[in-house]
Formats: C-alpha cells, structure tokens, sequence
C-alpha cells in the first residue's frame, strides 16, 4: 500500500525542481538563507530533524514571517514543528519559542505544505537571524525487509532529500544523518557525500534554488523496539473529596519489521541478544510525584510485571507487556492510579476552579496515534472549557457513576499522532458549588432512613384480613 | 409460645421478663447472624487479597463468558444464544445446554447495580457472586436448623457453615461457579419443607416450589431434592407420621415444582422423562392413596373399613404389578436405563471407570480419601454422630429429614469428592444442633449445681425459674402431650414438641444429668478448644487451601515470591496475535479459559457433551505428527496449544493428562491402544518410553527443544530425563511458548504444493500409510519410527 504511494511521492519531488520557475514569481522571496544545518536523528523510531537556518533579508521591506516548507508524504508523518531563536548576545542568549503554525499557500508546486514561523521581531532588510527549527516525524522508518525472522536485525529505510526542501534560496547547507549503529546497508550518494562512524554527511551544497530536490534513501539497522500505541484514552476523573482518579487504556503494537515464522523461547532466552533483538521487553511511564494506588492490568487480571518507583519529584513506572512484543504483535492493557488532588486542581482567578494536567501520554519514546483525554468533572459542575496549547477536536459527554442522578460533565479532547515532546499541560476550566459533595451522602442517607421508617411501620400496621 | 404461656399461669410477674429477654435474644441473635454473614463474606476474600480479583479456573470462566454475553445482549438473545466459538464445527447451544440459575443471578446484580449507576464490572459482580451467596447460605442454615431445633442449634449451625471448608473450597471470591448459589438454594428450599411441614401453610409451600425451581436453574444437583424429599415423605408415611401438613409439604412441591422444572431449558422434559424423577412421582401417588385411605377410614366404620381394605390392596396389588411391568420395560429399553452417565456413577461408583473414562477422568469425580474428609468438615467429622443422636431425642418430622439428609449425603459424598459439598451444610446442621444440645446440658447444669450464683442475676433467674416452672408444669404437660400423642403422634403441633424437649430434658437433668460442676466446666471449655480448632483449620484452609485461582500459580522461594503467569500470557498472546477466526485445539481441560480469555474457536471445551469430538482430540494427541497433522488440518485447526510443566515443575501439565487422552481416543478409535504407550504397564517418558509414547504428537510439542534448556532434558514433573531429545517437527511450527513454558502454541504448517515431485511423495505417503494400516491390523511394532 505504502510503497507505491512513496514512489509516486519521489516521482513528485524529483519534478520540483522543474516546476520551482514557475514559481518564482511569488512575492515572499526577498529572503534567502544564508547557511543551513540540518541534523537527522534516526536512532530511535522517532526521526527528530534539528533544523538551524541563517535567515536574511535581501528585499526590501521588513518581513516577520518565515516560511518552513514540506513535502506532502512528509506532512501526514510529522508530529511537531516548534522553532526558537536565540537572544541576545553572546554569554547572555536566551531562547525563545516561536509561533508556528501551518499554512496553506495559492501556488503551492506539487502540494508541498508550508508552515509560518512567526518572528518576534521583523526582520528588516538587510538583517539576519537564526532559527533553530526542530520537527518530528513518526512513522518515516520503512522497515525493510518488511519481515523478520527471530534471529535476523532490523533493517530501515529512511527517504527524504538531500537539499532542504525550502521557498528560499540557500546558499550554502548540510545535511547529518545519524544512524544508530555503524552497521549502514546502503544509502544514496549526492556527491560531496561521505560518512564516518554513525553520521552520513550530505554537503555542504552551495547556493540551491528554491524547492531544490534531490531524494535519498538510507538503509540501516535500527534494533530498537518501535512502540506504537494506537490508541489511547485517558481518563481523568475529579473528585472534590480530594483524589484525581486517572485510568489509561493502551493499544499498543510494536510498529517495527513484521515478525515471521518461528517464535522460540528458547532461543530468546538463551541468546537475548541476538535473538529478538528489536522485540519490546519493557516500557517506561514516567507518573507525576505522590502517585498511589497504580495498577497495571488488562481484560484477563492483573499483569504482574511491573515495576514502581517513587521519588519525591517523579514517579516512574516499568512495566512489562505478558509477553515480549515482536514486529506486528500488539497487546492492550490499562493503566491506572491516584493522585493527590491539590497537585493539580486550581482556583482561578474569577472564582472558577481549574485543572492542569499533562496532555500527552506518560510513556517515554512512543508514538500515540490516536489519542483521548477524557476530564470527567464531578457532578454539578458548570461551564467547562479547555485550554490546550495545540489545536484538538473537543465535545462534550456526559457519564454516570456512582448513584449519579444528572451525571458527570465529560470533557473530551481528541488528538492525532502525538509524540512525547507534546506532554505539556493543559488546563479545564469549571464552576463547581461544594455544596453538591454532600449530594450523594444526602440521598443514601435519606434512602436508608426511609427504609427504617418503611420497617417501623410495617411493624406497627396490622395488614392481616381476619380481625 | 406456650411457654411462656403456661409460667404465667404459674408465675405471672415472669412474663415482663420473659417477653424483653426474648426481644434482647431476638436483637442479639440478629447481630449474630449479620456477623456471621460478614464473616461468610470476608472469609472468602483471602484469595482477592492474596492474588487478585480474578475469576478463577476452568468453569467459572464458562459462567462468566455467558454472564458477559447475558449483561451485552440481554435475556433474550441470552435463551437463543448458539455458541460458534466452541465444539467447532458443531457449535454449542448455549441457551439450551446451561444451567442459567448462576448466570441470571449475576447477571440481575450486575443490571441492578447499573441501573443505580453504581458502575461495577461484570467480572467483580461475578467474582464476588459466591462470597454473597454463601452469607445467604448460612443464613438458610440458621433458619432451617431453627425450625428444626430451635435459635440456639441455628446460630452455632449457620457460624459452622459460613466457614465450612468443603463450601469454602467452591465458594471462594472469583469461584464462579454454580455449587456458588446452588447451596444457598438448596438450604433454602429444604428450609421452606420444613417450615412448610411445621407450619401446614400453602404460602411456604409455595414458596417451597419457587425455591426448588431457583434449585434446579442453578446446578444439576437439584435432583438430589427431588429425591431427598420423597424419600423423607415415604420415611413419614411408614412410621405413621402422615398428616395433612406432610400433604402441603409435598403434593404442591411436585405439582409446581415439576412444571417450574420444566420451564427451564436444559432440564425441560427430563423433569418428568428421566428415572432421576421417577421416585418423586411414586411418593406423590402413595401419598394420594395414603390420603385417601385416611379419609376413607375417617368416614367408614372400621368393620367396613377392613373389608374395604382386602378389596383395595387385591385390585391396588394388580394394577400396581401392571403398571410396574410396563414401567421397567420402558426404562430397560433405553440404553442407559435411564439414568444419566453421572447419576449412575453416583449408584454404582466403579459404572464410570468401567464404562465412561471422560467422567472418570475428571479429578472431583474420583471417590475422597479419608484425609479429605477432615480436610473438608475437619472437626465436624466427630461432632456429626453426637448430633444425629440428638437428633432422635426426641425424633420429629423435621429432625427425621436432617438424619435423612446426612445419611443420604454421606453416601454420595464417599462416591465422588465434589458431592462433600452437599454433605458439608447436613454435617454443619447436625453438628450445630450436637453443639448447642451439649452446650445446653453443659450451662444448665452449671446452673442447677450454683443456684445461689443464678438467683442473682435477672437473666438467670429468669432461665432456672422458667425452667423450674417448666419442670412444675411438666407432669401436667406430658399428660396433655400423652393425650394428643395417643391417636397420632405426628400430629403434634412443633411448638409443642419443642416444648416437650427442654423440659424433657429438665426433668432428665434433674434427675440424672446433674453433672459434676468441674466435669462440666472442663467439658465446656474443650468444646470450646474444639471449636476455636475448627475455626482456626478454616482460616487456614480458607487462606492456603482453597484460595489458589489455578489461573495464575507462585511460589516461594529464598529470593521472594515468584509468580507463573503463564496461563494468561499465552492466552494474552493468542486473543492479541492471531486472527479472530483462527481454531485452536487444545485439550478439552483449557477449552473454557480459551474461549473466555483468548476469544478464540475451540475445537472441544470442559462441557463434555461430545465424547466423539474429544477423542478425535486425544486421538490426535496420541498419533505420530503427520496422522495428527491430518486429524487437526480436517478440523480446520489453526493452533494446538499444549500445557507442559516439565521446565518449572508443574504437575497438572498435559503429560500428565495424556493417558486419558489415550483411553478417550482409544475408546472411539481403536487403533489407538492403551498398552501402546506404556512400557510393562509403567507410564514413562524417559529413555524406556515405547516409541509410540516418543512419537506421539503430545511428546513432541511438550519437549520440542527442550534439550536446549540444560542440555540434558530433565523433566521437573517427572524426575526423569527425557528419552527422545533431539528431534524436529515437520508439520507444526513453534508460534509462542510462555515465559515459564508451562504453555506451549505451535502452529499448523500449510499444506505442501503437490506440483513437484508428485510422484516420489505420494509413494512414501503410501508406504507410511499402508504402514500405519499395518500396524492397527498386525500391532507388531511401532513402523513410524
């Protein structure tokens, strides 16, 4: 499915270089980028691209707006893109995060999607600036061979280009690829190319036209384990009483070189390193500070494997899948504790309370494919609404739960292809009168002593017929 | 009460006193029970705490995969359920085939509790289903040995049953099983006989039927019933007992009870089909005919009623012949008389080894040794005869029922193990009412030897005057008991008898049982020993015993606590890596946990309805790889999972199992024979296996590689090495073996295009063949070697 889509893909890239004449007739080029140097990261499943761009304004107005541009089958795979610029001068820098957001642009050659960097300052003609750019992308190592035996390693491609694909004219760039180990099957040569030890360098190339493409395709061993959880939904239930219920169910599947053939223990145990080498043993949760009552279990019980650490900072959970998860096997569990409420539930300003939790999945090194967090706020509650730093689908539900008459307000907030970089914090904002705490105590109190009453006079009617 | 009645006569002032020491009892003995209750409950939690809340082996993963299905898709998709992820390709009809008393009553809790948005799972209801009912059991206990003996018998029978070892054994938190809430049903309903038989009334009576009815839902047991009443019946009428009170007891309870039975799917017209049925039948007609003969007696003089007599029983004696004849021909006509498999076991306990390995096969199937029994009732054992002579002093209808009850289920108890826990509430009852008598005799006489210290007290005064007023009273009341006793002795009204006992006993006390004051006290204090033993016994089976959930196993060793989660891993692995449709062949013991845990098509599971089905099973076990591979290809089997103990030392492991195997697929196969597979008559893997043995497919998917793990093959379970170490599997593949290897899944190797080379396989398929024919014809030597 996959393959032909990337080929046509190729096909696509190498005709920008054609088409970039027709598009020189956009405004937008009065910048051009003096020097770019962009690191490749393909040591995990993972791919982080550090991108530093030497900014300049050649035109003649000053402009606050950079463009980052990519190519469209990079797009669907890429999780993040933040951009920083450093301040002030040497000894003294600070970084600052940037605005960036997608962009869609008329004239686009061959669908390349673009996002905007917003500058804090603009850039005047004849300036420069530097932007270090990171994105991740998921998804992007093909393993190949797409299935593996037992004892055989993980082998990977890795397409992208050359030359950055960027609106500007650069001047001079280089491209590292860091690969995990020095075991490197094959990759493409766009000469001056040459590689020592775990880094590929591609570069420097001098002054390329914008929308300059030139495709490569790198061979390598990758023997980490690719944990993919396809879905999750977290659930965070509030209780006034003073406890944060959180509960995680994972679908989690080893994204990696399809498993074939034979699975034999006995090869795994005795010879764990060449046997099973890319298989996922453990993961890491990394749980906020004074967790308790964790559980680790999915339909079929308690999964006893795991392992918890606490500190006063963090909390660290290890745990283990029932069996060691191969190319292409998937396993489900859930994941659940207690959390202090005061940690997390805040009063604002304007008499509101709201809370401020982490967005993203709490293991370390997986990718999330789907995502949903569900804040259940307690029963009662008025007015929710939610703030989250990455734009996200969100409605509303309702959920009954222990003796609820009008249920629980359940604000839901969807998100697709999630990296661990995207755990921050978010914040549901709702009124809540504490009179309502005492609802439930009220009703199995009144209950039971209408119960009594119903006894007692029960006792003291005579119902019988005869006199 | 009449009790109190009469001492006011005598003593009036004593009857204030009388009334609020009742209410204090009243209150007191209610705390009692709802103690006992939570002691039932919380005595059953040791294997939640201990390992989780789990449901916990074979069955009770059946019963909670249909309460599952029932709390998904409601009753009436639950009555219409056929089941195509077992017995494939035959399927199973679920709805029809299954006890539904456990699974509707889960089931309704799980609704309830919804429905108040009390959000529980499906599985905690079901784990905690038996831990609720056996608190209800002893609740039953209480109220059925009161009516037979009085409050104080019921408080120390329901404290015995509520941590009764055998009870505890089925009822454990995540024990989900039937016996789970068929023991409360069945103290129940014999409760409502009772009390139905004391009081006369047609509301219990009713009662009485609906609660043989939640009976026969809930376990096959229930014909223990309807075969314990009748028998009870027909005791009464031969010892002249009958009333118009055994008459309500017991015509409504056939009368409803047959058509409530037969209401139920799985049992419809066996409730009047089967021999297990028939007795009930008998009784309600003799009792017709005693009935009549009553009334006939009541209407004619007795000169008429003679002749009247002779006339009935020449003509009665030859219809009764006619009928009889006509009967046993239709019973002897059918091939198993009858009877089911496992009734006729109960009767003949050696008809199941002989004629049916599957039922002999099953381990709670088997006769219980001596051990178990004090294992099961411990000191119950011995308090179990002083009880039944209390019983017959004085006999009434309702203690005749508890000796009925615990020599009946003495019996069935020697016959098979699982019947302990029929036999456990009688020997709870009869020891409650042996322990409170002697505790009785024991305080009373302590009593009447400190009259000074009695005197003091409100309470006492009240007790030893009471009780002296009964004694003054006495020659009064035996006169009028006497006389109501001349003519019919069964007539009696219960309080009356009640009455008579204590102060029986006072008197008997008076004059004989002034037992020394030390000799009591020492008495006292070692039943007390006695009891404090049992409930410690309990705990401790309760807690090391009985709360194993088999799914999961640890053990302790120098560096901490290990835990096998094998089971769960590999069926963790088969529900997340194989396709839905996939067939996994297993033998019929992991059938149910398969289904339940894996979501995956069984080929055979622990409802051994078809023995043809199971032993194509064992007979592919049995075979050599490529006749297995065939067996399993032509079932559309995908996986074969086996179970092997042998690295960890687990020995309930498939190698264990496998001459059942063999003898259930010998029994339908014959070329699978028995001595085949055994060396001089010995069961062995070792180097003097027989190559049969070797070569079966069981043998080689339990130690395939295994030499690999020490390098000399050393089974655990069998303390032996093994005898073929080296080998490899031609048309299996090894798919996943769990961390403890304790389970083992390989995986059906796709057929071989025949395109090439035709010629030369197809003559040694023949050869091998041919040679296979040979050796089921000649049974020479094993030839596939």
């Amino acid at each position: 499915m996959e393959a032909p889509i990337r080929a046509t893909g190729i096909l696509g890239f190498t005709l920008f270089s054609l088409l970039f004449f027709v598009c020189r007739s956009s405004p937008l080029h009065n910048l051009f980028i003096s020097n770019a140097e962009r690191r490749i990261d393909v040591t995990s499943h993972i791919v982080k691209v550090y991108l530093t761009l030497k900014v300049e304004n050649a035109g003649t107005t000053p402009t606050s707006e950079v463009l980052l541009a990519f190519p469209p089958t990079q797009v669907d795979h890429l999780a993040t893109v933040e951009a920083l610029v450093t301040k002030g001068k040497r000894k003294k820098t600070t970084l600052v995060r940037l605005d960036v957001k997608p962009t869609e642009l008329p004239d686009a050659p061959n669908g390349a999607k673009y996002f905007t960097i917003y500058l804090a300052n603009p850039l005047n003609s004849g300036e420069s600036t530097t932007l270090e750019v990171l994105y991740l992308f998921t998804h992007s190592l093909e393993p190949f061979p797409a299935e593996i035996g037992q004892s055989e390693s993980q082998l990977v491609h890795y397409r992208d280009s050359a030359l950055i694909l960027s609106p500007y004219h650069i001047k001079q760039q280089t491209t590292f690829i860091k690969t995990p180990s020095t075991k490197v099957e094959s990759f493409t040569r766009v000469e001056p190319t040459n590689r020592a030890g775990t880094e590929i360098k591609y570069g420097p190339y001098e002054d390329r036209p914008p929308y300059s493409f030139s495709p490569i395709l790198v061979h390598f061993e990758n023997n980490s384990p690719f944990p993919v959880v396809e879905e999750l939904v977290r659930e965070v239930e509030i209780s006034h009483w003073g406890n944060l219920q959180v509960t995680e169910q994972y679908t989690l599947v080893h994204g990696g070189a399809r498993h074939k053939g034979v699975f034999s223990r006995v090869d795994y145990q005795s010879r764990p390193t060449l046997s099973g080498a890319s298989s996922l043993q453990h993961l890491l949760a990394r749980l906020p500070p004074r967790v308790h009552s964790v559980y680790y279990r999915d339909e079929i019980g308690n999964i006893s494997s795991s392992h918890l650490r606490t500190d006063s900072r963090k909390s660290e959970l290890e745990i283990e899948p029932r069996y060691p998860l191969f190319g292409g096997w998937k396993a489900t569990f859930v994941i659940g504790y207690g959390l202090p409420l005061q940690d997390f539930l805040f009063e604002s300003s304007d008499d509101r309370r709201y809370l401020n939790f982490t967005f993203g999945c709490p293991l370390l090194e997986t990718v999330v494919d789907k995502l949903t967090v569900k804040v259940v706020l307690p029963e009662g509650s008025k007015d929710p609404s939610a703030v989250v730093p990455f734009p996200v689908d969100q409605h509303l539900e309702t959920k009954y739960s222990y003796l609820d008459v009008v249920g629980r307000t359940v604000v839901v907030m969807e998100k697709k292809n999630l990296v661990p970089v995207q755990n921050s914090h978010f914040q549901v904002y709702y009124t809540f009168k504490p009179i309502f705490m005492l609802a439930e105590p009220l009703m199995l109190a009144s209950a039971f002593f209408l119960f009594f009453v119903a006894c007692v006079a029960y006792l003291h009617i005579d119902l019988s017929i005869r006199k | 009460m009449a009790a109190p009645e009469t001492s006011t006569a005598a003593v009036p002032t004593l009857y204030t006193n009388n009334t609020l020491r009742n209410a204090f009892g009243g209150v007191l003995s209610f705390f009692i029970l709802l103690l006992i209750g939570v002691m039932a409950f919380s005595i059953r939690l040791f294997s939640v705490i201990k390992y989780e809340s789990v449901i916990h082996e074979f069955d009770p993963y059946f019963n909670y995969r249909v309460t599952q299905f029932l709390a998904k898709n409601g009753i009436y998709e639950f009555w219409n359920w056929f089941d195509d992820r077992t017995w494939y390709p035959l399927g199973r009809v679920i709805g029809g085939t299954v006890y539904p008393g456990l699974t509707l009553t889960a089931g309704t809790i799980w609704w309830l509790l919804n429905s108040l948005n009390i959000p529980l799972s499906v599985e905690t209801v079901c784990v905690f289903t038996a831990p609720i009912f056996s608190a209800f059991a002893s609740w039953a206990t209480f109220l059925l040995t009161k009516e037979v003996k009085g409050t104080g018998a019921g408080l120390t029978a329901a404290a015995l049953l509520a941590m009764v070892p055998s009870y505890i054994s089925r009822s454990v938190a995540g024990s989900y099983d039937n016996e789970a809430v068929a023991i409360f049903a069945l103290i129940f309903t014999f409760y409502l006989y009772i009390k139905t038989l004391n009081t006369g009334s047609l509301f219990y009576a009713t009662l009485n039927s609906i609660a043989y009815f939640y009976m026969v839902c809930s376990w096959g047991g229930y014909t223990f019933i309807i075969n314990l009443i009748p028998m009870h019946v027909l005791l009464c009428i031969v010892t002249g007992r009958f009333s118009s009170r055994l008459y309500i007891a017991y015509a409504p309870l056939v009368v409803l009870g047959t058509l409530l039975a037969a209401l139920v799917p799985v049992v419809g017209f066996n409730a009047v089909m089967t021999s297990e049925h028939f007795a009930s039948f008998l009784v309600f007609i003799i009792l017709h005919v005693v009935a009549f003969v009553y009334y006939i007696k009541g209407i004619l003089s007795p000169k008429m009623f003679k002749v009247a007599v002779t006339l009935v029983v020449s003509v009665g004696l030859a219809v009764c012949c006619a009928v009889i004849a006509v009967l046993i021909a239709l019973v002897a006509s059918s091939p198993t008389k009858g009877w089911s498999g496992r009734s006729l076991s109960l009767l003949d306990p050696t008809y199941a080894s002989k004629y049916i390995p599957i039922i002999a096969s099953v381990s709670e199937h088997q006769p219980p040794t001596w051990p178990s029994y004090f294992m099961d009732i411990n000191v119950l054992a011995f308090l179990v005869p002083a009880g039944i002579i209390a019983c017959f002093s004085p006999l009434s209808d309702s203690s005749s029922f508890v000796v009925l009850y615990i020599a009946t289920s003495v019996y069935f108890s020697g016959v098979m193990v699982r019947l302990m826990l029929v036999f456990a509430p009688a020997a709870c009852i009869t020891s409650g009412i042996a322990l409170s008598q002697s505790f009785d005799v024991f305080t009373r006489s302590i009593k009447f030897q400190l009259p000074g210290i009695s005197s003091n007290t409100e309470v006492d005064a009240a007790e030893t005057s009471s009780a002296t007023a009964e004694a003054q009273n006495d020659a009064v009341k035996t006169e009028k008991s006497e006389e109501t006793s001349k003519n019919r002795p069964s007539k009696k009204s219960k309080k009356k008898e009640k009455e008579e006992k204590p102060s029986t006993k006072a008197k008997a006390e008076k004059r004989l049982l002034a037992l020394p004051l030390d000799s009591s006290v020492i008495s006292l204090l070692l039943l007390i020993l006695l009891g404090a033993f049992y409930v410690v016994h309990c705990v401790w089976a309760a807690a090391e015993a009985y709360s194993a959930p088999s799914i999961v196993l640890t053990s302790r060793s120098h560096d901490g606590l290990h835990v096998f989660d094998d089971f769960r891993e590999a069926y963790g692995w088969l529900r997340h890596n194989t396709d839905v449709d996939d067939k996994v062949a297993s033998w019929w013991d992991y059938g149910y946990q398969t289904t339940a845990m894996a979501n995956r098509t069984v080929i055979v599971d622990n409802n051994t309805w078809n023995n043809t089905h199971i032993a194509t099973v064992g007979t592919a076990m049995s075979s050599p790889e490529k006749a297995a591979w065939e067996i399993f290809h032509s079932l559309d089997v995908k996986y074969v999972l086996v179970v092997f103990g042998g690295l960890v030392g687990y020995p309930s492991d498939d190698i264990n199992k496998f001459l059942w195997m063999v003898r259930i697929g010998g029994g339908v196969f014959p070329h699978i024979k028995e001595p085949d597979y055994l060396r001089d008559g010995q069961y062995r893997i070792d180097s003097q296996a027989t190559p049969t043995m070797l070569n079966c497919l069981m043998y080689k998917l339990s130690y395939y590689r295994f030499v690999e793990t020490d390098g000399k093959g050393f089974d655990r379970v069998r303390q032996t090495e093994i005898g073929k170490k080296h080998f490899k599997l031609t048309h299996f593949e090894e798919v996943f073996t769990t961390h403890h290897w304790m389970v083992r899944i390989y995986k059906l190797k796709p057929p071989k295009n025949r395109i090439r080379g035709k010629t030369k396989k197809s003559k040694s398929k023949t050869s091998s063949t041919s040679s296979r024919g040979k050796r089921s014809g000649s049974g020479k030597k094993n030839p596939w070697q």
